[in-house]
């Protein structure tokens, strides 16, 4: 598959690349343009670590290729925190000190924005149904706390 | 606390611009420390130091361990400023480099407590020596805080201290006993003066050091015993953290790798033409056990490795399988074991799958080979371990590699010495790539078909009560792996034996978070449970009436069942369950309290540990090392498993290894009894009794006994 020049934008910037279509946009964000926010952990869609904001929606960039994206807006961890203020999820995951390795955090945090950015009241069940990413140093109980004060205030933060 | 009796040697320095640098290191380190007043800064580096004392007023902490998510770097700057006294405001961290300067003796040091008085300096040199043979500067074993912590970090505190009072005190004209010291600033109150410890840096490295410091009495911590924010979650919630597999430089190139599938297996051959011609393909690299090919992107060297057709051999394990391992523990272990004659016998077996470690992130490093040198980037346990592994697979001394360690995406022993099997790998694939530098990722799949899994196990128990419902003998045959720790039960059991008994795989198995002592936590606390409902008692207070000796425990668990309401009406098919361990000098009790629906779904509604690790220096991180202890260990005994066919690991992915996730998580709550007993660790002991609490719960909602995980593969279902 021949490489071809895409334009994507990210963070609010547009930024070109040339890689092969196929490529997933993963790996465009990590290794093309530098962003090593966004984690890969398991190439399949399964563990969320790689997931991004494209168009406002939580989706797993392991598995959707860049000729996919056409002009969508993508958004990464590090374009949640405008000004290098915190947005409200990243800045409850730090009120509940919830990371511990850390690695799993990125997708967890654009998950729960993007959640929370259509349901700022999310319920506990529909919480459940929306945040299926994996955590394995087990934070759980924090993120549910965290969600949950979220939910509660102001409603979401994204 | 304990009395102090350690032999160390604690030395000072002089900083550039004038600051105080200290340091505390092993007694056999001492002769050549004695010089250390050195006004040479370019050596500071180089040395055992641990404290830096800046004319800026910070206060600098080197940490001798790496941070994987538990908080130590945090908790061990903590220990050393609550003995000085500092400004924690103003206190920093950094990881101490990978030198053998740091190997940290201390960690071997504390895995024993009271060494009689004679054998303590013998004690120390052969620890200290041990230590250096490894190369060990581990972070692993619960170590970082009742070691490093609790034998270094304090010391060096204290001692530095000293030293910024008796430097005040000069200043002033007045005695050090006059002195107060809070906030980083240290005050004569009558002559109201004062001044900071930056002030005081460069005078403070012209004062004798202390031999033995005053230590703190723990009434008096401001700092400890308090929730503190860790120092390095910021970088983690906005996506700045560097973890291994992050790492880059210009020039980089990207390898991935596809390794023989059997356990033990060699490349035989492999048809390289057409990927070598492949976009982007800078070489495919035959190893040993692998095929890799390096690529200027990831995702090129992915999608080339695709194209390949290596053949491997299967090194004779072809037949290998679950069923036939535990044929094996079931042959190894023989008949079950003879009981006295008594009222009541009764007898089980457990068993226990391989797991894997499955850090969220896969194995990855980054390596450059240029002639007989080399440097290396990755996150591991144990960097100097790495720089020796590396080393190691070059054919070079490790005086020739530098290695620097980023975070850890996870490690829960995966990357502790003897595991750094992909550290080495880099380094062979970038010697074939040299002198380019490349980061070698693998695949998910990869990662959870070559782990160093936690060993498969099997133990068969017996057991005799007498008449009044007593426990008279326990005796347990285990193949699988197991010692005196892990299988010890604290209950005043007259007959108590546990036997190993060999049984040989060729399954790569490693240390996983609790090592043993998650397999030996399910057998021992369930086999109680099982004699507890034989003897008609309270699964509580059949284990609370045979902890005579063990006054600990006992607290532990009272404190336990007051927390959980235990014993308190719940509906149909909910049930408690109750479980207690020691490992790593701590004792953990926990309570799951679950439900079964008829259909047989469970549900784990809540979970209360609290745990006795003598003290604890940051309450926050300690109670989130027990929440994911509780989670850790809650998601393998449901869920977790690793089985073999033919020789292979059948499990590829999150897919068909499953794992938990938020809607499977329960309320945990935790607590601590702070017994001031010599201090324990926390990174692991949440993990051994959570697999028999659940499952001596479900016996509780449902007369179902599980002796076999996981949980997710008994029949739960109502009978009708």
């Amino acid at each position: 598959m021949a490489r071809m020049a895409i334009t994507l934008t990210v963070n609010g910037q547009a930024r070109s690349l040339d890689v092969e279509p196929d490529t997933p946009l993963l790996w465009a964000i990590r290794d093309t343009l530098g962003l090593t926010g966004t984690k890969f952990g398991c190439g399949v869609a399964a563990c969320g670590a790689c997931t991004v904001h494209i168009n406002g929606k939580a989706e797993r960039s392991c598995s959707i290729p860049v000729s996919a994206i056409g002009g969508a807006s993508i958004i990464t961890i590090e374009g949640l925190a405008a000004g290098g203020k915190l947005n409200a999820v990243q800045q409850a995951w730090l009120d509940q000190q919830v990371p511990q390795c850390g690695y799993c955090q990125s997708g967890m945090i654009m998950a729960v924005s993007a959640l929370l950015a259509e349901k700022p009241h999310a319920t506990d069940a529909e919480v459940d149904h929306a945040i299926t990413n994996i955590c394995r140093c087990g934070t759980f109980a924090r993120i549910r706390k965290a969600i949950q004060t979220l939910a509660a205030d102001q409603g979401g933060g994204a | 606390m304990g009395k102090w009796t350690r032999r160390a040697f604690i030395g000072a320095g002089v900083l550039v611009g004038g600051g105080l640098v200290i340091g505390v290191t092993g007694a056999a380190l001492a002769p050549v420390r004695h010089g250390l007043r050195d006004e040479d800064a370019e050596n500071i580096g180089q040395l055992t130091t641990w404290i830096l004392i800046t004319p800026d007023n910070a206060v600098t902490v080197l940490i001798p361990h790496c941070e994987m998510g538990q908080g130590a770097q945090t908790a061990l700057a903590m220990m050393a400023a609550e003995e000085m006294d500092a400004d924690w405001a103003n206190v920093r961290v950094k990881e101490a480099p990978a030198t053998d300067e740091y190997a940290n003796a201390y960690i071997v040091r504390a895995f024993v407590n009271d060494v009689p008085g004679p054998f303590e300096r013998g004690f120390d040199y052969g620890t200290y020596r041990l230590a250096r043979w490894f190369g060990l500067q581990v972070t692993g074993g619960s170590m970082s805080v009742r070691g490093t912590g609790h034998h270094g970090m304090r010391v060096a505190g204290a001692a530095a201290r000293e030293m910024l009072v008796a430097a005040a005190a000069k200043t002033f004209g007045v005695s050090a006993g006059e002195c107060t010291v809070a906030n980083s600033r240290v005050t004569h109150a009558a002559s109201n003066r004062s001044a900071t410890f930056g002030e005081l840096a460069k005078a403070a490295t012209q004062e004798s050091v202390p031999t033995h410091p005053a230590l703190k009495d723990p009434k008096s911590y401001t700092l400890r015993r308090k929730p503190q924010q860790r120092i390095d979650l910021r970088s983690k919630v906005d996506g700045s953290a560097i973890y291994g597999i992050d790492y880059t430089m210009p020039g980089l190139l990207h390898a991935a790798v596809e390794i023989a599938p059997v356990i033990g297996g060699k490349l035989v051959s492999v048809d390289t033409s057409a990927a070598e011609k492949m976009p982007g393909v800078k070489k495919v690299v035959q190893l040993e056990e692998a095929v890799a090919v390096v690529a200027d992107s990831y995702w090129r060297a992915r999608t080339a490795l695709a194209s390949l057709k290596p053949q491997f051999d299967d090194a004779g394990h072809g037949a290998v399988s679950s069923a036939s391992i535990a044929e094996a523990f079931d042959k190894a272990i023989g008949a079950a074991p003879e009981m006295p004659a008594a009222a009541t016998v009764i007898k089980a077996d457990y068993t226990v799958p391989f797991l894997p470690h499955a850090t969220m992130e896969p194995m990855a490093c980054t390596a450059r080979v240029n002639g007989d040198r080399a440097e290396i980037w990755a996150g591991t346990q144990d960097p100097l371990n790495a720089r020796k592994t590396a080393a190691d697979a070059l054919g070079i001394s490790p005086e020739n590699v530098q290695y620097t360690n980023l975070a850890l995406g996870g490690g829960f022993g995966r990357k502790l010495p003897g595991n750094l099997d992909f550290v080495g790998m880099s380094a062979r694939i970038a010697k074939a790539a040299s002198p380019a530098p490349v980061k070698m990722i693998w695949s998910r799949e990869t990662d959870m078909q070559h782990g160093y899994y936690r060993p498969a196990g099997m133990s068969r128990f017996a057991g005799a009560l007498d008449a009044s419902g007593r426990p008279v003998a326990i005796t347990s045959l285990y193949a699988g792996g197991g010692d005196g720790e892990s299988t010890f039960m604290p209950y005043a059991i007259d007959d108590m034996k546990h036997s190993a008994r060999d049984a040989k795989h060729p399954v790569r198995t490693g240390p996983w978070r609790s090592v043993l002592n998650s397999q030996h936590g399910f057998f021992k606390e369930s086999f109680i449970d099982e004699m507890a409902h034989a003897a008609k008692k309270d699964p509580f207070a059949f284990r609370r009436d045979l902890m005579t000796d063990q006054p600990r425990f006992k607290a532990v668990l009272e404190r336990l069942a007051a927390m959980a309401n235990w014993g308190s009406p719940l509906p149909p098919r909910e049930g408690r369950g109750i479980a207690i361990c020691e490992s790593f000098g701590s004792i953990v009790g926990e309570i799951a309290h679950v439900s079964v629906s008829p259909e047989g779904v469970l549900k784990v509604k809540e979970v209360c540990a609290v745990a006795d690790c003598g003290d604890v220096v940051n309450t926050d991180t300690a109670a989130a090392q027990l929440e994911g202890g509780v989670m850790f260990g809650l998601s393998a005994a449901l869920l977790g498993a690793v089985t073999i066919k033919d020789g292979k690991v059948e499990q590829t992915n999150f897919y068909d290894f499953r794992t938990m996730i938020l809607r499977d998580a329960p309320t945990v709550r935790v607590d601590f009894v702070i017994s001031g007993a010599h201090p324990g660790g926390l990174g692991e002991p949440g993990v051994p009794p959570i697999a028999a609490a659940v499952t001596n719960a479900i016996f509780a909602a449902t007369g179902i006994r599980v002796r076999e995980l996981p949980i997710k593969n008994a029949k739960l279902a109502a009978t009708t």
